[in-house]
């Protein structure tokens, strides 16, 4: 909600200084933002069907059977993985992560889920490979993956 | 004809929807439900932000975004990138259009990497529901970890990735 309410006024304001500066301007970025749209749509949707799949597949109860009631190496592991390939949002993934905790997942595997979930994006790679290029992409999602365990395991040590 | 080869791929998850509504009610019912939700919020943040794209592209000269977040822009750029990611901006997948325009626009690629990180691991209304389910020193230390992982991460693909690698800077 607060979201939404910030991109709207953004926009309004932008908008509305943008009208009084130029109408063929404003009607040029109009232009520009339908033509990237329509280039990304389908990237857009396919990431909507394939959430929706994986989380149809692994609704979040299943989750915290693979990393809650297991400690160790395994479940970080799977942990990092499932927080790579799936797109929870941040609403529902950090009261998730407390419920995994309560379980008796570690604060490694946590920590990990957390880290790779933002910072790693299997579902949106297609997406970001098209705006960013295929070696950026797999350069960062990649290093985002290593980066993250390693936060995982200093915050293992650190507050475990 | 080409419209459905450009959208080949949600056109082959309606087919997996359909067959999965026939063979596993259980898991259709579920997915479909995540999936309208998703779309839902799609249809209210991706127009207003692609319009934004637009004015940036078209208002923006690319003196500025250089001077701002080019080369030589230093630790004021890094700043610049990290804040304008931690605005509540929606989810990451509206980022990448946006870092394309930004690269097209003559920003740094450590820039875009830690603006990127920003918007994917440190914004701000997700660092308070953070704190509220995981605690304070949980999120502050996470908070601090990832920034440098972010830091790190934009200075390698600085070093590693060329402009021909870069699909916005090939025309």
């Amino acid at each position: 909600m607060t979201t939404l309410i910030v991109i709207y006024s953004l926009l309004a304001v932008c908008l509305a200084w943008s009208l009084l500066k130029s109408r063929q301007k404003t009607k040029q970025s109009f232009k520009v933002a339908a033509k990237a749209l329509w280039k990304m749509a389908p990237g857009l949707l396919a990431i909507v069907g394939v959430v929706g799949l994986i989380l149809g597949v692994l609704p979040p109860e299943t989750i915290t059977k693979l990393v809650g009631e297991e400690a160790g190496f395994l479940a970080t592991a799977i942990a990092a993985v499932l927080g790579a390939v799936t797109l929870i949002p941040a609403l529902i993934s950090f009261p998730l992560a407390a419920s995994l905790l309560r379980s008796g997942a570690t604060v490694t595997t946590i920590a990990a889920f957390i880290t790779t979930l933002v910072m790693v994006g299997f579902v949106t790679a297609p997406m970001e490979i098209k705006a960013l290029g295929r070696k950026f992409t797999l350069l960062r999602n990649g290093l985002s993956f290593v980066a993250a365990l390693i936060i995982a395991g200093l915050m293992g040590v650190i507050l475990g | 004809m080409n419209l459905i080869k450009k959208f080949k791929a949600p056109l082959l998850l309606v087919l997996v929807y359909l067959a999965l509504a026939i063979w596993w009610p259980e898991i259709s019912g579920r997915s479909t439900k995540v999936a309208f939700d998703y779309l839902r919020e799609m249809v209210l943040i991706i127009p207003p932000v692609f319009v934004l794209m637009g004015l940036l592209e078209v208002w923006v000269p690319k003196e500025k975004i250089k001077k701002l977040i080019g080369a030589g822009s230093g630790l004021k750029g890094f700043f610049f990138s990290f804040l304008m990611g931690t605005l509540p901006t929606g989810p990451l997948y509206i980022a990448f259009p946006m870092a394309g325009t930004l690269l097209q626009k003559g920003a740094k690629v450590s820039n875009v990497v830690v603006f990127l990180g920003a918007w994917a691991a440190i914004k701000i209304p997700q660092l308070l529901v953070e704190t509220e389910f995981l605690g304070l020193p949980f999120t502050a230390l996470r908070f601090a970890l990832t920034l440098t992982a972010v830091f790190v991460i934009g200075l390698i693909l600085e070093k590693i990735i060329k402009p021909e690698d870069m699909p916005q800077l090939q025309d």
